[in-house]
């Protein structure tokens, strides 16, 4: 591992301003990623900003909205009873990611920018334009099982390819891109709020990317408004073995019921693309409708119409329909 | 010097002593040497590796406060193990997939090999070293011989102290949600049954963990 500074901070203000002073440097919260990284040489910061210590680890419902400091820890905010009344979409997700060790150091933040597990971005012997920006993509013709089915373009007539098709490992994101989410930004300029859906990237251009954060820039909170989802909500997350790996697919479904119809949905799509992918058409289509298998699965195929499989990942087009399908009866509570 | 030379034991080095003695020595050499050798000996490349800087550090491991100067970049694990000779502590895979390195930090269950021990400065860490109460074993170490909870056992230090915290977190009510709030910890022998058995009896007998 490369030598480094090690700097803690009391204050987000002194934070920022050692950040913004290297570009080489990093915040290090949880550290259950960037240490990871850093021992394999995929990230080697000059300065190691140790974030640890701000006022931001607070979880509190102020008006309309539940506000998670960047600090939370996943262990946290999963057992949290305002989270758990009220968004328990996020809760599901949380405790479905990781194990109990990994949620007791990983934070809200951390989560947010945690980085791919595709095994070409951590082979240093092998191509990857997201390690190093224009040396190939080894997944595309190589072992992608694992890999990304929806991509940049899909739905607008594209359907082309990008240069990466990592997909996006975290479970809690998944569930805050259905949820009406704002993540909290501070920087040298101060404060800026930014949806979530336009938080992370998708891969056209600059796949080294993952996010729209700029440089030196600090997530202090997330907040989540509240909504009428608690009562028919549902985190499905499906993996290689029962626990403790990453989802193959998942899906967040979140809608609203009266009266034995729906009233409002929202679905995102976790394991299918370089980010949590929303599924936007979802509310237009069961607005209004009473509540089905056989609608839920024209559902489940009106999107998937999109996907495009690689070389080996076809059997996730099936394996996501199906996935929506169920996440769609467990919220609703039919059989 | 910063140190609390009554906490540490006297088989465990003296990182700053030692740091002390080399530069010493350093400095002793060249103060002999001839001028070419020692415009060599200080250009800027070859300094001794890994040693530029050091960082002071104060924690309290299984009850006894440490101070210690040490590379920011050594892991809470390593310190524990190489600094500390706290070896019951494992190192597994040392990425954070295995859970052989879990201690409790503040009371939490931690994976020592992902955090750098800096980060660590003023927390209170306890390993399995410091889970039974001299020779008297924790409760559940003794369910864990009783049930046959290992077979090679280089996990088990690992699977104890991430039982303990299960039991206490209030996850050990049913076998499932043993086998779920377990799945960080691997076992490559494959004494999970075992492992599951020795938890849910501790738990069941109400016994203080």
């Amino acid at each position: 591992m490369k030598p480094f500074q090690y700097l803690r901070p009391k204050t987000i203000a002194e934070a920022i301003s050692m950040a913004a002073d290297y570009p080489e440097a990093q915040y290090i919260a949880g550290g259950t990623n960037l240490v990871d990284l850093m021992k394999r040489g995929i990230a080697s910061p000059s300065k190691l900003i140790d974030i640890n210590h701000l006022p931001l680890k607070k979880i509190e419902h102020r008006y309309d909205r539940l506000r998670i400091g960047a600090l939370a820890l996943n262990s946290d905010v999963a057992k949290n009873k305002s989270v758990l009344s009220r968004q328990p979409l996020l809760a599901q997700a949380l405790l479905a990611g990781a194990s109990g060790q990994l949620r007791n150091m990983a934070t809200v933040g951390g989560n947010l920018l945690q980085r791919t597990r595709c095994s070409y971005f951590y082979d240093l012997a092998l191509p990857c334009n997201k390690r190093k920006p224009g040396s190939g993509c080894g997944a595309e013709a190589g072992v992608n099982r694992t890999h990304a089915i929806f991509f940049a373009g899909n739905g607008f007539g594209g359907n082309e390819k990008s240069s990466c098709i990592a997909v996006h490992p975290s479970d809690m994101c998944v569930a805050l891109t259905a949820l009406d989410t704002e993540v909290v930004i501070n920087g040298t300029s101060g404060e800026r709020r930014v949806p979530f859906k336009d938080f992370h990237r998708l891969s056209t251009l600059q796949p080294e990317l993952d996010t729209n954060l700029q440089p030196g820039e600090l997530v202090t909170a997330i907040e989540v408004t509240d909504n009428a989802f608690a009562q028919h909500s549902h985190y499905l997350k499906v993996r290689d073995r029962a626990s403790y790996a990453f989802a193959l697919v998942s899906v967040a479904a979140a809608l609203q019921m009266d009266g034995g119809r729906i009233w409002d949905a929202r679905m995102a799509l976790g394991g299918v693309a370089h980010k949590p992918w929303r599924y936007w058409a979802i509310d237009l289509m069961l607005r209004g409708q009473a509540p089905s298998e056989k609608l839920f699965r024209e559902v489940a195929e009106h999107e998937m119409q999109s996907a495009k499989a690689t070389t080996q990942n076809a059997f996730k087009i099936k394996l996501t329909s199906n996935a929506i399908v169920a996440a769609l009866k467990a919220a609703t509570g039919i059989s | 010097m910063d140190l609390d030379h009554d906490a540490i034991p006297p088989d465990v080095p003296d990182e700053d002593r030692r740091f002390f003695l080399k530069q010493s020595m350093f400095f002793a050499g060249l103060s002999m040497a001839p001028a070419d050798f020692l415009q060599a000996a200080l250009a800027p490349d070859d300094g001794p590796v890994g040693n530029a800087v050091k960082v002071k550090l104060s924690l309290t491991v299984n009850g006894k406060r440490r101070r210690i100067s040490i590379d920011p970049r050594m892991t809470l694990l390593d310190l524990l193990r190489e600094n500390m000779g706290l070896t019951g502590t494992k190192k597994g895979c040392d990425f954070g997939q295995c859970g052989a390195c879990t201690v409790h930090v503040d009371g939490r269950r931690t994976l020592s090999c992902l955090t750098f021990a800096v980060m660590q400065h003023g927390a209170k860490v306890t390993t399995i070293e410091g889970l039974s109460d001299g020779e008297k074993l924790h409760p559940l170490q003794e369910a864990f011989i009783k049930h046959d909870g290992f077979q090679c056992g280089y996990c088990t230090p690992g699977q104890v102290m991430s039982g303990v915290a299960c039991i206490r977190e209030g996850h050990a009510g049913s076998a499932d949600e043993v086998r779920e709030y377990m799945s960080g910890n691997l076992c490559r022998c494959g004494a999970y049954p075992n492992i599951v058995d020795a938890i849910l009896e501790v738990k069941k007998e109400g016994t203080k963990v």
